[in-house]
């Protein structure tokens, strides 16, 4: 009798855990929401902070909204270029299992786990060593530092499962290991798609690693040595003013910001269940 | 023909060869990078006097972190006594008691809880978090607390981090066999005896790696820790007063401190402490995890 008590002690005690974390997750959604929602107006995302914006008069974020979708998407794309061949060549080129695939695993679960603000220090440093100023070059540099681990762990995910018959049956028809990575990279599309968006998601949202390396303005950029406005930053340093208008918008950002990456997110599941899907 | 067929083969397998090495040779720049930055000061100060004075006075020249390193060590604390029993237990039910089709509704949000940038953390910390403790919980215990505060801190932190422990935690009890599982309640234990004697007892190391995996995210939490922790550079004295950590330190002083001497150096200094300790803690645990996995030969 007491086995069974104890048993149903805990089990209610996990439901109850289980259900606390997405009521979090609601309750975090409402505020959010219901802050952000009365000051949500077409002028916060169409228009750049006109004079005074910082004392509560007109304008709006186009200028971080910009900044920030340039700096993901640069980022992203520069990451792809460098994760892709890595990814490739621990699971194509480099025999299965090897010393260097099991070492490139690791750092990239090491560097994933590395803070953006060491990434933003780090960043800094090659900024200076080079004689950069903050900018949005300097900020995608570091950005795509810390998304190359983010899309390497997730697509070397999809690659390793990948069936080794679909490798060998290139082989035997006396495929080079190039055309192999050509055929394996179609079969792995949704999951290239998840990690894309999951960078996105990733770079978006993060502050730490743009406050040393891209600025802030008010302008939206026009060459990549401009110092650029980001959406994390916007609505930090918005939170921080004591005038209440301006902190209306920090929420109605925050709100954008939120919409974003939920957006990114229902997207990546989308692309994840079709590859559960395609799975041979 | 075959011969160009070849030489694309060769030099895409160089070029990527050379791309897989300075992806993972990233690591070492960075702790190079940052050591070379923070040289300065350790060559003015020892390391001992820094880490263990607590007088931050960068026009004084005087720069101890302990106050910092104390209000790091306390939320991360905090965040882990919270998190982690209820991670543990979650995860529990979700890999042991819960159906497919339950875990395919209550998986999601804490997906989508992972996929929140830290800043929203933040504001939902400063709107929710620092009143709450302000005045729900302080008034019972201190005079006056602005909310703004190391348990506030610990908190946002936590939730931040339940995600994390989850996702880890899940997967290593999916490394247990079942086999052991079925050894135990073919003899007759109940389930619950089960989980208690034979899963967590198998799952101890990955335990430990999720752990401590968690703890080096708590250690270099930013922005949205930064926004609920009151940021005054004392040491806490208890959970209702404010805490200074580290990551905060480096993000409020990036602009000045390109002005004062020594002072860029003594932050760099900081982000190489977080890098060293979050390093070797990351790759302890991921190593743990590779060899419950299998995947380290």
């Amino acid at each position: 009798m007491k086995r069974k008590l104890e048993e149903q002690f805990f089990k209610l005690l996990m439901i109850l855990c289980t259900l606390s974390i997405s009521g979090v997750l609601i309750m975090i959604l409402w505020t959010i929401t219901s802050k952000g929602a009365g000051s949500l107006t077409w002028d916060i995302v169409s228009k750049i902070p006109e004079g005074g914006f910082y004392i509560g008069k007109g304008g709006g974020i186009l200028n971080a909204i910009i900044g920030s979708i340039y700096i993901t998407i640069g980022a992203t794309v520069f990451g792809l270029l460098i994760s892709i061949p890595v990814v490739l060549y621990i699971n194509v080129y480099a025999k299965k299992n090897s010393w260097l695939a099991t070492t490139t695993r690791l750092t990239s679960d090491i560097l994933f786990g590395l803070p953006s603000i060491v990434y933003g220090a780090f960043g800094f440093t090659i900024m200076i060593y080079f004689g950069l100023k903050t900018s949005l070059l300097a900020g995608t540099i570091t950005v795509t530092l810390l998304v190359i681990p983010i899309l390497v762990r997730a697509m070397d995910e999809v690659f390793r499962v990948v069936p080794e018959d679909i490798g060998n049956a290139v082989y035997s028809l006396g495929g080079t290991r190039w055309e192999t990575s050509k055929i394996l990279i179609r079969q792995c599309v949704p999951g290239i798609i998840t990690a894309i968006l999951l960078s996105f998601g990733r770079a978006i949202g993060d502050a730490a690693c743009v406050l040393f390396t891209a600025g802030y303005t008010d302008s939206i950029p026009t060459s990549l040595d401009q110092p650029t406005a980001t959406l994390p930053l916007a609505i930090f340093f918005q939170l921080s003013s004591p005038i209440e208008e301006v902190q209306n918008r920090a929420y109605a950002a925050a709100l954008i910001l939120t919409i974003i990456v939920l957006v990114i997110s229902f997207t990546a599941k989308y692309f994840s269940k079709k590859l559960s899907k395609n799975k041979i | 023909m075959k011969n160009i067929r070849l030489t694309i083969d060769k030099i895409t397998g160089n070029s990527f060869l050379v791309l897989t090495l300075l992806s993972t040779v990233t690591v070492v720049l960075i702790g190079v990078g940052l050591y070379y930055k923070s040289l300065p000061i350790l060559q003015n100060s020892s390391l001992s006097s820094l880490l263990l004075s607590a007088e931050w006075k960068p026009f004084k020249s005087s720069f101890g972190f302990l106050a910092y390193i104390a209000g790091t060590l306390w939320v991360t604390a905090i965040a882990i006594i919270i998190a982690l029993p209820i991670s543990l237990l979650t995860a529990i039910y979700l890999s042991e008691y819960a159906h497919v089709k339950v875990k395919k509704v209550l998986l999601p949000p804490i997906d989508l809880l992972s996929g929140i940038p830290p800043v929203i953390y933040g504001v939902w910390g400063v709107l929710v978090i620092v009143p709450f403790v302000q005045e729900k919980l302080a008034i019972h215990f201190v005079e006056f607390s602005s909310g703004y505060s190391t348990l506030a801190g610990g908190i946002v932190l936590a939730i931040m981090i339940i995600p994390l422990i989850i996702s880890i935690l899940l997967e290593v009890f999916n490394t247990v066999p079942d086999g052991l599982r079925e050894a135990s309640l073919s003899v007759g234990a109940t389930q619950w005896e089960t989980i208690k004697h034979v899963v967590l007892k198998k799952s101890l190391p990955g335990i430990l790696a999720a752990v401590v995996l968690a703890v080096s995210r708590a250690f270099g939490e930013t922005i949205a820790v930064l926004m609920v922790c009151g940021n005054i550079s004392e040491i806490p004295h208890s959970i209702f007063d404010p805490c200074y950590p580290l990551p905060a330190l480096i993000a409020n002083n990036y602009g000045e401190m390109l002005s004062v001497p020594m002072y860029e150096s003594a932050l760099m200094l900081a982000a190489f402490i977080l890098f060293v300790i979050i390093f070797l803690f990351n790759t302890i645990s991921r190593i743990i995890l590779y060899r419950l996995e299998g995947r380290m030969n």
